[in-house]
């Protein structure tokens, strides 16, 4: 399922694909090591840390600070009618980092490094296709569809 | 130890060739090399191609290029390591030398980025990142570099017209390079009304695509004292990688991979960034050559910005002279062939060939080579006799 995942899939498989199962239902999940205890976002399967392969999805709340961002006017292929969007790093509280687009609450011009945000679950509308992603938006936003469990 | 030098060097025009075959490219640079060198073919006995085979119709690009050369039987092979394949070749020629499996080889970076139509460019582009987590997000290569510049600019305070200043720069120098792709000089006035492609940056902050190819013949010592009289040494090298993913960076102000490729190779060649006359760096996008000369350490960490102000990578600026034949800006960067296309530079900078872009004094000198977003980086120092 983790074709899903994103604006454009590219990689349809990992051992991590229920990350968008959980995305669509609104949960944000990271991965934890079952051995050890490291924890990573994005997630993954294989401990970097241990080299086990015994893994748990972990949620996270989405809480973080903008690490760096730039608005994209030349686009790849797939995201011709998106552009311009700008893509921000967030340091998550919880630890790791995700790339995402700023959403509707936070306009270019309002994304500034250091920002406290929040990191909300998305379903594109414009496709028939099932197909998730993530915003970056003002701490406090909720996912407007169906409200996430930890934020509703 | 003994050494492994540069005995020839050869270089085409960038440009948009649609004149040219790659392997009609690859032979361009192959003869010049040659008549460089003044040396025959068979004095040969390997060559090592560079190239990003994804923009070549032809699959296989080393066994081409080998025929067309009429070097078969002799062994060849590809390296990759992104936009840094040239140095990698470089790199792997030295090894092949110095483990005397091989006396004499050719370096051969060749590449052609216009055989693709711009669809299939485009959709190339949207994979440079980590494609499972980042390229989802439609990030382009330019965005990357765009994310460190906000940074610089955020920790530092370095400014646009700064990074643009990298641009002018490199634009002047290309002027005079009858090789480069853009030989026209450009203001800071004009550059500031450049296309926005990826904030902060506009097309004059990105470097453009380009064919075009490079050769460099390697020696062993031995070798090289029976067949040249204007070697170049290859005394440092260095080389380290950081992480694919942007997200696992420790900082976004600089290259983890150039700072530990540059410490290797200046203990190796036994020399520090003091020594260092001319040097071609990296300029895929101007805020690379700014963190290159705090990575290199030719200035303090957070002064890139104020060491390009300043006019010190100029010819006689006080600094180090950076990309004196216009850099990636200028120049082009056809990706697999741009390292091999720096140690031309140097090599003849360090042999007082530039003419009226030569750097005075030019003894030691440094390439610095860039793959992805630093995921590689190849550092090399060369020195003349
Ligand atoms: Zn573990």
């Amino acid at each position: 399922m983790f074709s899903w995942f994103g604006r454009v899939s590219f990689v349809p498989y990992t051992k991590v694909q229920d990350f968008a199962v959980h995305l669509k239902a609104g949960r944000m999940m990271g991965s934890r090591c079952q051995q050890c205890g490291h924890k990573t976002f994005p997630p993954r399967a294989d401990c970097p840390q241990c080299l086990s392969g015994d893994f748990e999805f972990v949620e996270y709340s989405g809480q973080g600070t903008i690490w760096t961002h730039t608005q994209i006017a030349t686009a790849p292929t797939g995201f011709d009618r998106d552009v311009p969007y700008t893509c921000v790093v967030v340091e998550l509280d919880e630890g790791g980092r995700l790339l995402a687009w700023s959403g509707e609450t936070l306009p270019q011009q309002k994304v500034k490094i250091g920002m406290k945000v929040q990191v909300v679950p998305r379903i594109f509308e414009d496709t028939p296709d099932i197909r998730v992603y993530y915003t970056v938006e003002q701490p406090g936003t909720t996912w407007g569809k169906s409200p996430p469990p930890h934020l509703g | 130890m003994s050494r492994v030098g540069v005995i020839g060097v050869g270089h085409g025009r960038f440009g948009r060739r649609s004149d040219a075959t790659v392997q009609e490219l690859a032979f361009e640079a192959f003869r010049a090399a040659l008549q460089d060198a003044g040396i025959e073919r068979k004095e040969l006995d390997a060559s090592i191609i560079a190239a990003v085979p994804e923009y070549h119709k032809q699959r296989s690009v080393a066994g081409v290029v080998q025929e067309y050369l009429n070097l078969n039987p002799l062994p060849t092979w590809l390296t990759e390591a992104a936009c840094a394949a040239g140095s990698a070749a470089v790199r792997t020629a030295w090894m092949a030398i110095k483990s005397g499996l091989h006396q004499v080889v050719a370096v051969i970076g060749c590449q052609k980025m216009t055989e693709l139509a711009t669809a299939d460019i485009l959709a190339l582009m949207g994979r440079v990142g980590e494609v499972q987590w980042e390229s989802v997000f439609g990030t382009t290569f330019p965005g990357y570099y765009a994310m460190f510049a906000t940074r610089h600019m955020h920790d530092y305070g370095t400014t646009h017209d700064q990074l643009l200043q990298v641009a002018v720069k490199n634009h002047h120098y290309g002027a005079q390079n009858p090789n480069a792709l853009f030989q026209k000089e450009v203001t800071l006035e004009k550059a500031r009304e450049g296309e926005p492609v990826a904030s902060p940056f506009c097309v004059y902050d990105c470097c453009a695509n380009a064919d075009g190819a490079a050769c460099v013949i390697l020696a062993s010592e031995d070798r090289a004292r029976a067949l040249s009289k204007k070697t170049v040494w290859l005394d440092g090298l260095g080389c380290a990688t950081a992480s694919m993913s942007v997200l696992r960076r420790p900082h976004l102000t600089g290259l983890p991979s150039a700072v530990g490729a540059v410490q290797q190779a200046y203990r190796m060649a036994g020399v520090t960034a003091k020594d260092i006359k001319v040097a071609d760096v990296h300029d895929c996008f101007t805020i690379a050559e700014i963190m290159a000369y705090e990575d290199l350490g030719f200035c303090e960490k957070g002064q890139g910005g104020r060491y390009i102000e300043e006019k010190r990578s100029y010819i006689g600026g006080g600094g180090v002279a950076i990309n004196v034949d216009g850099g990636l800006k200028a120049k082009g960067h056809p990706i697999g062939t741009t390292g091999v296309s720096m140690t031309y530079e140097v090599v003849k900078q360090l042999r007082g060939e530039c003419g009226p872009r030569q750097v005075p004094d030019a003894d030691i000198g440094l390439t610095h080579n860039v793959g992805g977003i630093g995921q590689y980086c190849f550092v090399h120092v060369y020195k003349r006799d």
